[in-house]
C-alpha cells in the first residue's frame, strides 16, 4: 500500500490519535490508554493487517518516557510505526501488547529491565540482564559513576 | 526397592535442572532453567544477561564511525553485516548514494559472512548432536573464508570493514582470485556435509518432527531467518526490502513448510548454495569507482529518526536511530535477530524430551553476544 493511503487507513482506524507521514513511515502517536485497541485494530484490519512486531523500543524524551513500536505488514510489506507516551517517571505504566503480539513479551521485559516502564497486563515482568539493584540505565538522568566514556 | 525408587524421583512432581550457563551445547553463556517431569520437558525459562555491556547505552557517548566497531561485537558471525547495517541508516540519514563498487563489494562480503556463519552452525549443530567430525570438516572450510577476510579486511571474525561512506579501504587485489578459488572448492566440498550429516539415518531421527513452529506461531513470535523460513514464513529482507546490490542479483528464498529442526538446519544448507550464486554473479563484475564517498570528519545525522533493517545469518537486524542533530546519537536500538528468537525456546520444546532440548535450541543458532548485546 502507499504511504498516503496508509494514512488513511490508519487515521480511520486511529480515532483521537495523531497520524502523520513521517521521514520513512507513517507514524501514529497513541494516547496510553488507546494503544492496545488501536494496535489491534491496525493488526486485524484487513487493509493494514500489520502482523509482525519487528522492534520494541523504549525511549526517554527528556521528560517523557514512551514506547515506540515498529509494525510490519508480512502481506504488504509496508511498515508503521506506532508511538505512545508517559509523563509519569516515577510510576510510568503503559498497557502490555502480549495479547496482540506475542513476541512483545520478551521486548517489553527488556524496556522494563532498562527505562523502568512498567507494561500493565504483562504474564511475566521481571527484569531480564540486570540484578534488581540497578537503576535503569538507558534514562537519561541514569548517572553511572564507573563509565569513564561520556559527553 | 520399588519405594526407595519412589522416594527419589517422587511421582507427579516436576523438578528444575539448570542448564548451562557453562553447558557446552548453549554455546556461550546462555542458562536455561528447565522443569523435567521424568524426561519430558515441561518449561523452559530462559535467564540471560551474562555477558551484557550495554551497547544501546555506550553508542550513546559515541560517535557513528565508532558504533560501528560495536557492532562487530553483537553477533560476531555476522560481523560484517551488522557494520553495513548501521553504515546504511547513516547513509539513509546523510542522503548518500554510496558508488556501485562499494555496494558489490559488501554484499559480497555478506555472502561470504553468511557462507562461513552457516558453515560454523552446521559443525557445531553436528558436533551438539553427537557428530564430533563435522566440527573439524566445518573449521577447516570456515578458515579459508576468515583467510579471504584477513587479506582484505585486516581481521577474521571482528572485520570493522563498512565504514560510513563506503569501506575502510579498497579491497586486496587478490581478493576476487582467492573468492572465485573458494567457491570452486566449495562447490566440490559441500556434497560432504550432506554426506555426513544430512543423510545420517540418527541425526533425521533426532531432528524430524522435533520443535515444530507453524507458520501462524512464527510471525507471531516474529521469527525471522532460517528459523522463520522453515515454517514457512517468507521473510527474507534481501528479497523484500532488498538493500546494497541485492536488487541486481538473482536467488530464491529457500523455504520450508514443515518448521521442525531438520527443516531449519535445511535451510541453512541450502541457503549455502544461494551465496555462492549471489556471489558468482557479482564477482567478477566489481565496476571501478571510489571505495568511499567523501565524508566530513565529524558525522552529525539531521534530526530525526532512522530504521533500516538488513538480513543477517539468524535474522532479520533493525537499526533503528533517534538523532537530536548532535555527533552523538539520541538514541540507537537494535532489533537483534538472536533475541526475539530466544523467546519462543519455551513453546518449541514444551513436551518434548530432555535430549532435543539441545537439539532445538542448537537449530535456533544462538549467538548469545547478540541476545545481551
Amino acid at each position: 500500500m502507499e504511504k498516503k493511503q496508509l494514512a488513511a487507513a490508519a487515521a480511520s482506524l486511529a480515532q483521537d490519535s495523531v497520524v502523520t507521514e513521517g521521514l520513512q513511515f507513517v507514524e501514529i502517536t497513541v494516547a496510553p490508554e488507546n494503544l492496545v485497541n488501536v494496535v489491534s485494530a491496525l493488526k486485524f484490519n484487513r487493509e493494514t493487517s500489520l502482523d509482525l512486531l519487528v522492534s520494541l523500543t523504549g525511549m526517554d524524551w527528556g521528560t517523557d518516557l514512551g514506547t515506540v513500536y515498529h509494525l510490519r505488514s508480512t502481506e504488504f510489506n509496508h511498515m508503521l510505526v506506532v508511538k505512545t507516551k508517559v509523563s509519569d517517571r516515577e510510576n510510568p505504566e503503559i498497557d502490555s501488547l502480549c495479547p496482540v503480539y506475542k513476541s512483545a513479551e520478551f521486548h517489553e521485559r527488556e524496556v522494563y529491565d532498562l527505562l523502568g516502564i512498567k507494561f500493565r497486563g504483562h504474564p511475566d515482568l521481571r527484569r531480564l540482564f540486570l540484578d534488581s539493584t540497578w537503576g535503569f540505565p538507558l534514562r537519561k538522568d541514569y548517572k553511572d559513576d564507573i563509565n569513564i566514556l561520556g559527553k | 526397592m520399588e519405594e526407595a525408587v519412589k522416594s527419589v524421583v517422587p511421582e507427579n512432581e516436576e523438578y528444575v535442572i539448570n542448564m548451562g550457563p557453562q553447558h557446552p551445547s548453549t554455546h556461550g553463556v546462555l542458562r536455561l532453567v528447565v522443569s523435567l517431569k521424568g524426561e519430558i520437558v515441561q518449561n523452559v525459562q530462559p535467564h540471560i544477561g551474562y555477558i551484557h555491556r550495554g551497547i544501546e547505552k555506550m553508542c550513546e557517548s559515541m560517535t557513528y564511525p565508532q558504533i560501528i566497531h560495536l557492532t562487530d561485537r553483537m553477533d560476531y558471525l555476522s560481523a560484517h553485516i551488522n557494520n553495513e547495517a548501521v553504515c546504511l541508516t547513516v547513509e539513509k540519514a546523510l542522503g548518500i548514494e554510496v558508488s556501485d563498487r562499494v555496494k558489490y563489494i559488501r554484499t559480497i562480503l555478506s555472502e561470504l559472512t553468511r557462507i562461513q556463519s552457516h558453515q560454523l552452525f552446521w559443525a557445531t549443530f553436528g558436533m551438539d548432536l553427537g557428530g564430533l567430525t563435522c566440527f573439524f570438516y566445518g573449521l577447516r572450510d570456515r578458515e579459508k573464508v576468515l583467510d579471504i577476510f584477513e587479506e582484505t579486511c585486516g581481521g577474521r571474525m571482528i572485520v570493522s570493514y563498512n565504514a560510513p561512506g563506503g569501506l575502510m579501504n579498497d579491497i586486496h587485489p587478490n581478493f576476487q582470485k582467492r573468492t572465485k578459488e573458494f567457491i570452486k572448492y566449495f562447490r566440490k566440498t559441500i556434497h560432504e556435509y550432506d554426506d555426513l550429516l544430512t543423510g545420517n539415518v540418527i541425526f533425521q531421527e533426532r531432528t524430524k518432527g522435533i520443535g515444530k513452529v507453524t507458520r501462524e506461531d512464527a510471525i507471531d513470535w516474529g521469527m525471522t531467518g532460517p528459523v522463520g523460513r522453515a515454517s514457512g514464513f517468507s521473510c527474507d529482507v534481501r528479497k523484500h526490502n532488498p538493500y546494497s546490490a541485492y536488487d541486481k542479483v538473482s536467488f530464491n528464498e529457500i523455504l520450508y513448510n514443515e518448521g521442525d529442526t531438520f527443516h531449519r538446519y535445511k535451510v541453512r544448507m541450502d541457503e549455502m548454495h544461494e551465496s555462492m550464486n549471489i556471489i558468482d554473479q557479482l564477482i567478477d563484475n566489481i565496476p571501478e569507482g571510489p571505495w568511499t564517498e567523501k565524508m566530513k570528519p565529524v558525522i552529525k545525522l539531521p534530526e530525526g529518526e532512522y530504521f533500516q533493517s538488513v538480513e543477517t545469518a539468524r535474522g532479520e537486524l533493525g537499526v533503528y536511530i533517534v538523532s537530536d542533530g548532535n555527533k552523538y546519537p539520541y538514541r540507537v536500538k537494535f532489533r537483534s535477530p538472536n533475541f526475539v528468537n530466544l523467546a519462543p525456546l519455551n513453546i518449541m520444546s514444551k513436551g518434548s524430551k530432555i535430549a532435543d532440548l539441545v537439539a532445538i535450541s542448537g537449530s535456533l543458532d544462538l549467538i548469545i553476544p547478540d541476545i545481551d548485546r
